[in-house]
């Protein structure tokens, strides 16, 4: 019933921004969402044309994720009406969103891992590929085909979770598109993307626009707003606080917006005191041109690279967490070591901020007191292994306080948590390990602006306490800001050893997408 | 956006005490619909029926909580049993056969948790072969006929009263607050709730998850070898066909008593009152005389209500 107004497209409202294909547009009115104890949303007027790519920002928790929740029928909204061509409509469930002709592609991946590539991006549709029993091979023809337009390389009969993140996040992609959405709703679909990839996601944005596809874009990273979206709508504690073109609002104006308050530096000015080298991995002999790698006490040492250039995968060997390479030589405070183990790199020192927090960070059945102290438990407890409590809650409070993990009290779910507090909380477990180099692989990777600047914050502060930082992260300018060196890493080889000071990204990029071969410093 | 956490403090403790709020019903019911269910001797009873299956279900509640599971708990209970009067037979010293019964069904549950540790074949595969190989050890080694005996201490373990209790309501009694002191208070217990709720967050943070592993199935082993030294000490004998079905009583008993089979949660006092509820269903549906047919619909049926009452009252949190 609801596919009826699908059929009859309304004109267009006069008032669409030039440029557009004047067809129809989805707007909603008034929009109120509350949770147990949170107003999500209040009052929230908003409006996507065909054609028109319209930027969503704000903080976490801001609401931008509930909204297209509501639009995409995964959630009710309490009041207010939606309307596609001007004729008022209910989304009652995903389903009903898609056969209106919107689709989105959410934050959290929602691949199912051991189904291939093809699979996946017809999970419910099989039937375009022949009713009854689906033919597998016309499948992956299909998928084949939707991957092609994206430009993606992926083979369609791997299992979705033997891709790395950025291919899952553009397999998903591919499958929104592949319906022939009228709207497309993407919650930050660069989160997982370097560079290359992130131009080919805006490319086919720009195409699909021009075809006359409404787009909702949320994104963290306001630099790419600017060139991507035609208008932008802040968000803040569930309402409309900005809402116009792009061109009339500049960046510091809409992290103004965003935060309620100015944030005068995005940086914090860097002031290094390096001491002598603890950390140095000299790559097999056998693989040529490789460079060594070393970390001074109090230095942050960037890693830049491509998706899939190996930086994880080089980070978790570092911390016994994969088995190392053969002939790959690891010297920690002079001492020739050989880390076979997660809990052997942990007394020795050394802990991981993975990258996907959820998966490899957080225990999130537990309390947020009891993630932090994971690390410390044998510090914790006395010869029988029992935990001593009171030292337990005290430390768990002094970096509840010390992050500001934002929180009722420490013993509630770690689940409860925003993202940008539960990768404090990960962060926080290996301070409180106190050892003497750390590594954090993106760790700002979906979190808001005020977030990400208190990471910051603590970056600069752990290389004053004379810790070794070791930074993976897609982020350049963060990148560049943060670190004393940067070292660039290409198919599992560190390509270039850059000064942070005297590169560019632009020198970086050339070095990580293999324009430039040779060496530098 | 997240919902809030603070509800009204009726429905936190009705989430946390699903299982109990079920005890309470069936305690209702039953004292209503048959009148020796409430008599000294009755309950008396019940407690010592429940003191198995709960002490199994003690080191059972471990294993879930880590996201694992032990079918072969049944036949340890007999293999235990056998292995411990055979010993005994030859000692003719009931210490040293209930220790030797004990230490055996550690070991067993050590061999497991070591398989299961360092292997990627699933806990279920592991103790589902178990539960066949160490059922027929038991019947090898008896040569599949019990073995009774008539004196001996180790009676006093399974029929003894102590301070107007019987013996194995007090051993139950011991084991599940030592349990729920290891669970709560020891970085192990720490372990064991971590290592369920994300084992490669674990293994990141520098927990040595295998030996996690490997130490709870070997309490659940102890565990299970100390229930099976109670029922022979019950019986004046050791029965290799004993303990058939026992593994579903006891994970009944963990899940009514709101432990999550996906591992991460769970406690041992859900568990003591989920095996209580097996109990008295048990006890109440022979005081009713209801037939011993249906009593396995019933039984069958109330366990997936209750779960669907703790289920139902955790979302409502």
């Amino acid at each position: 019933m609801w596919a009826s107004s699908r059929n009859n497209p309304a004109t267009a409202a006069p008032d669409q921004p030039a440029g557009a294909v004047p067809s129809g547009r989805l707007a909603v009115r008034g929009i109120g969402k509350s949770f147990p104890g949170v107003r999500a949303l209040k009052d929230v007027t908003f409006e996507v044309g065909a054609g028109e790519v319209h930027a969503l920002v704000g903080e976490n928790g801001a609401g931008k994720s509930t909204l297209l929740k509501i639009l995409s029928g995964a959630y009710h909204p309490d009041e207010g009406a939606i309307f596609i061509d001007r004729r008022e409509i209910k989304i009652p469930d995903p389903r009903t969103a898609r056969s209106l002709g919107i689709a989105i592609v959410y934050q959290e991946l929602s691949l199912i891992p051991w189904l291939s590539v093809a699979n996946n991006l017809f999970l419910g549709r099989e039937r375009l590929a022949g009713g009854g029993i689906f033919s597998q091979r016309r499948l992956r023809a299909l998928a084949q085909a939707e991957l092609e337009k994206l430009g993606l390389k992926a083979q369609v009969d791997r299992p979705a979770a033997k891709l790395r993140l950025a291919e899952q996040q553009l397999v998903e992609i591919a499958r929104a598109l592949s319906e022939n959405a009228r709207f497309l709703l993407m919650d930050e679909p660069t989160a997982s993307l370097t560079g290359r990839e992130v131009e080919v996601l805006f490319e086919k944005i720009r195409a699909l626009a021009r075809a006359g596809v409404g787009i909702v874009y949320i994104s963290h990273r306001l630099e790419e707003i600017a060139r991507i979206a035609d208008r932008l709508t802040v968000l803040r504690d569930g309402q409309v606080v900005y809402s116009g073109p792009v061109g009339e609002i500049d960046l510091p104006e809409i992290v103004a917006k965003m935060v309620g308050r100015k944030i005068g530096e995005h940086y914090p000015p860097r002031t290094s005191r390096l001491g002598e080298e603890i950390l140095a991995v000299r790559p097999p002999s056998s693989a040529s041109n490789g460079r060594s790698f070393s970390v001074r006490a109090g230095e942050v040492v960037g890693l830049a690279g491509l998706v899939g250039a190996g930086r994880t995968e080089w980070a978790w060997r570092l911390v016994g967490a994969s088995p190392s390479l053969p002939g790959e030589k690891v010297r920690l405070k002079g001492r020739e070591v050989r880390i076979t183990s997660p809990t052997q790199a942990r007394s020795l020192g050394l802990g991981l901020v993975p990258e996907s927090r959820k998966e490899h960070g957080l225990i999130l059945s537990c309390s947020v007191r009891d993630n932090i102290v994971i690390t410390i438990l044998d510090r914790l407890s006395n010869f029988l292994g029992f935990v001593d409590r009171k030292t337990r809650a005290d430390i768990s409070r002094r970096f509840v306080d010390r992050l500001r993990i934002r929180c009722p009290h420490d013993g509630v779910s770690v689940s409860a948590l925003s993202g940008g507090n539960q990768q404090k909380v990960v962060l926080a477990k290996w301070l409180a390990r106190e050892g003497h180099i750390i590594v954090l692989d993106e760790p700002t990777r979906g979190i808001d602006v005020g977030a990400k600047v208190e990471m910051y914050h603590l970056i600069n502060q752990l290389s004053l306490e004379g810790k070794g930082v070791i930074l993976i992260s897609s982020d350049m300018p963060e990148l560049l800001s943060l670190s004393d060196r940067i070292y660039v890493m290409r198919q599992g080889r560190f390509v270039a050893e850059l000064e942070s000071a005297k590169t560019s990204q632009e020198e970086i990029l050339a070095f990580a997408s293999g324009f430039k071969e040779a060496q530098a410093v | 956006m997240k919902p809030d956490t603070s509800s009204p403090k009726v429905a936190i403790f009705l989430s946390q005490y699903g299982a109990l709020v079920v005890l309470a019903l069936l305690l209702l019911g039953m004292s209503m619909s048959s009148k020796e269910f409430a008599t000294v001797a009755n309950l008396t009873n019940v407690a010592r029926q429940v003191s198995i299956n709960a002490v199994i279900s003690a080191g059972m509640t471990f294993i879930i909580i880590t996201a694992g599971i032990d079918l072969s708990v049944g036949s340890l209970v007999a293999l235990a049993g056998c292995v411990g009067m055979i010993v005994l037979n030859w000692t003719d010293s009931s210490i040293i056969g209930v220790m030797a019964g004990i230490a055996l069904a550690g070991l067993s549950g050590a061999v497991t948790g070591a398989i299961v540790a360092w292997t990627r074949i699933p806990a279920f595969i592991v103790t589902l072969a178990g539960l066949t190989i160490l059922r027929g050890l038991a019947l090898i080694i008896t040569g599949g006929s019990p073995i009774i005996r008539f004196e001996g201490g180790f009676r006093f373990l399974g029929q003894g009263v102590l301070w107007g209790l019987p013996v194995p309501v007090l051993i139950m009694g011991a084991v599940m607050l030592a349990m729920h002191i290891v669970l709560t208070r020891t970085a192990f217990g720490a372990h064991v709730y971590a290592v369920g709720g994300n084992e490669e967050a674990s293994r990141l943070s520098g927990i040595n998850v295998a030996i996690t592993k490997l130490r709870v199935y070997t309490i659940g082993g102890l565990l299970t070898g100390l229930a099976g030294i109670i029922l022979m000490g019950r019986l004046s004998s050791a029965q290799p066909n004993t303990g058939e079905g026992f593994e579903l009583d006891a994970i009944a008993a963990v899940i009514i008593g709101g432990t999550s089979l996906m591992g991460g949660r769970g406690t041992i006092w859900g568990t003591l009152v989920g095996a209580v509820v097996i109990g008295i269903l048990n006890n109440g549906f022979n005081l009713m005389a209801v037939d011993a047919h249906y009593q396995l619909v019933a039984k069958g049926v109330i366990i997936l209500l209750a779960v669907l009452l703790d289920q139902y009252l955790k979302r409502k949190l």
